[in-house]
């Protein structure tokens, strides 16, 4: 065994493995290296089971503290209900709309070069930077009663802030840039040579897209829309400034959270929360299995 | 020959692809439509407030106690999340280990997690009565409804920026330069510290940056740790909350104004910051 271990020593050297050099010279290395790889791994564990596994079981376990029948009752609530219609309406839209404004504006900043382009993809950024309150601010400030909008839309009894129109609005503001973050780094590294060429070709810009564009970017289009799924329906800030809190009309699922909670009515808050948690899980592992994907 | 000149028409701006007019026209409409209008709105009414209010209002003494807390709390996730995040990134690289890919996984826990659940799930963990804030109870240290909760609040939201900044830098790096220093004798703290800190430090700085600025303008997961007492654990997103409730809009463009510019400027010196250290690593 000793024999065996010395003679892959010598062979390593001599193919010049700079691991096995450094063996000979300082032969305890190689254990001090796996100590501090462990130290590693065990404080990386520990401060994810900390700081984000622990608040998960939380969420899980308050949920069904009063027993299978409680968390039924909380989660099958007719407010409930509603707002989850809410979310998932407002979700559908913000995914919509900001799929299409990604598909559009990366096709233009990628394949195409005019002046001010740089200044178009840091205007789009705008709304990932701002704080969500300071979004759902500037609405209020848009179409609300003090708004220069608001005259407009009270005359044509149009009613957008503290209603339904608001929330889905707010949505899709931030998460505006989601799909758009996500194309635009795959279709400038794709460059334009393809396009060009099928251009040249006589293809329409309908066949250049379907054929040669859109295979590029299917799953970067895919991983788009989940992480742009995932922040709409859990958007909280933005969306309780404009909604007003207005119970079975504009509460959204993560609203409908901080009502239950602010009445301490706490087993039905995590309750509520555990249907936002298993959406977000299931997000997770859409969207490592589209990791995957991708690196292949 | 053909080819050649197609290539000069180009740059002289005779587009071959179609659908310029077509992206263009949409991509800027949706844009000024969505976000452009709606934030000149801020500018627009922050114009109706006189200079001189406007400077009473931002510099009344709740809201500078406000700017502190937030500034302080999120300074200090910041950088937890910019030590973590390196030991984070560092060990998804590096090693080789059971559970590696759900740890790679969970990782992104705060961007799918609604921040309000993450909120009261986090103020029950930490309160007197919760797992770890018993804990800390018993040995006197109040951690919800304290300036600490809410740290610990930004923590949690800003963790996956500085791992997903660091991670792919730290993945093509290339080792024999750390090979070479260990032939020339150096110790394991002055490879990292000399070698391959600074080839990361622009990802580094950017991490906390993204994770500084998602601190400030944090609300959803905040309020609920934070207890909002005036003067100590109120945060600023939260006083622009209680000036819209009280129907003061141009108080809350006030403040909504600074917080905007402060996170202009983080991510102008962010920006900067990386391309100094760029241009000063390849020389």
């Amino acid at each position: 065994m000793k024999d065996q271990i010395e003679h892959s020593y010598e062979q390593d050297i001599v193919g010049d493995d700079i691991y096995s050099i450094r063996k000979v010279i300082e032969p305890h290395r190689d254990d001090v290296d796996h100590v501090m790889k462990y130290v590693l791994i065990g404080i990386a564990a520990v401060f994810l089971s900390v700081m984000l596994i622990m608040p998960l079981a939380v969420v899980i376990l308050n949920a069904l503290r009063d027993g299978w029948q409680a968390y039924r009752e909380a989660v099958l609530d007719e407010y409930t209900v509603k707002a989850l219609q809410l979310t998932l309406l407002a979700t559908v839209c913000a995914v919509a709309v900001n799929t299409a404004f990604g598909l559009f504006a990366s096709y233009l900043l990628s394949k195409f070069y005019f002046r001010g382009r740089q200044v178009l993809a840091s205007l789009i950024d705008i709304p990932f930077s701002i704080s969500p309150v300071i979004a759902g601010l500037v609405f209020i400030l848009t179409f609300g009663k003090i708004g220069w909008m608001g005259d407009f839309l009270k005359a044509h009894n149009i009613k957008i802030v503290f209603a339904v129109p608001g929330v889905i609005l707010v949505t899709i503001f931030v998460t505006f840039p989601f799909v758009f973050r996500e194309l635009f780094p795959v279709m400038n590294a794709q460059g334009k040579d393809e396009e060009e060429a099928a251009a040249l070709m006589g293809a329409g810009g309908l066949m250049i897209f379907r054929r040669i564009t859109f295979p590029h970017i299917k799953w970067a289009l895919v991983y788009g829309v989940v992480l742009c799924t995932a922040r709409a329906m859990g958007e909280f800030g933005a969306v309780s400034v404009i909604s007003g809190h207005l119970r079975g009309k504009t509460n959204t699922l993560p609203l409908h959270v901080e009502i239950l909670y602010n009445e301490f009515n706490t087993t039905a808050a995590f309750a509520v929360s555990s249907i936002l948690v298993i959406m977000a899980v299931i997000i997770l592992i859409i969207r490592s299995f589209i990791e995957r994907k991708r690196k292949i | 020959m053909e080819q050649q000149i197609v290539k000069v028409k180009n740059k002289r701006g005779v587009r071959v692809i179609p659908g310029f007019g077509l992206s263009f026209g949409v991509t800027l409409s949706m844009l000024s439509v969505l976000v452009l209008i709606p934030m000149a709105s801020v500018f627009v009414s922050v114009g109706k407030l006189g200079l001189r209010e406007f400077v009473d209002v931002v510099f009344s003494r709740q809201i500078i106690s406000s700017y502190i807390v937030s500034f302080s709390c999120a300074f200090v996730a910041a950088l937890v999340n910019a030590v973590f995040g390196m030991i984070l990134a560092w060990v998804l690289v590096r090693y080789e280990f059971p559970g590696k890919r759900l740890m790679d996984g969970i990782i992104e826990l705060p961007f799918a997690l609604p921040t309000a659940v993450a909120g009261i799930s986090l103020t029950y963990l930490y309160s007197d009565q919760g797992w770890i804030g018993s804990f800390f109870d018993r040995v006197g240290i109040k951690i919800a409804y304290t300036r600490i909760g809410i740290t610990i609040a930004m923590v949690f939201v800003g963790i996956p920026f500085v791992v997903r900044m660091v991670q792919p830098v730290l993945a093509k790096l290339d080792r024999q330069y750390e090979e070479a220093a260990m032939m020339l004798g150096a110790g394991r703290a002055r490879i990292f510290f000399k070698v391959i800190l600074p080839e990361l430090f622009p990802a580094l700085i950017a991490g906390f940056g993204l994770a500084f600025a998602r601190g400030i303008g944090e609300y959803g997961s905040v309020v609920f740790i934070a207890g909002n007492i005036p003067y100590k654990t109120q945060i600023a997103p939260l006083l622009i909350m209680t000036k819209l409730e009280q129907y003061k809009y141009e108080d809350a463009t006030a403040i909504a104004l600074v917080l905007l510019l402060v996170s202009f400027v983080v991510m102008l010196i962010i920006n900067s910051a990386q391309i100094y250290m760029q241009k000063f690593s390849r020389t």
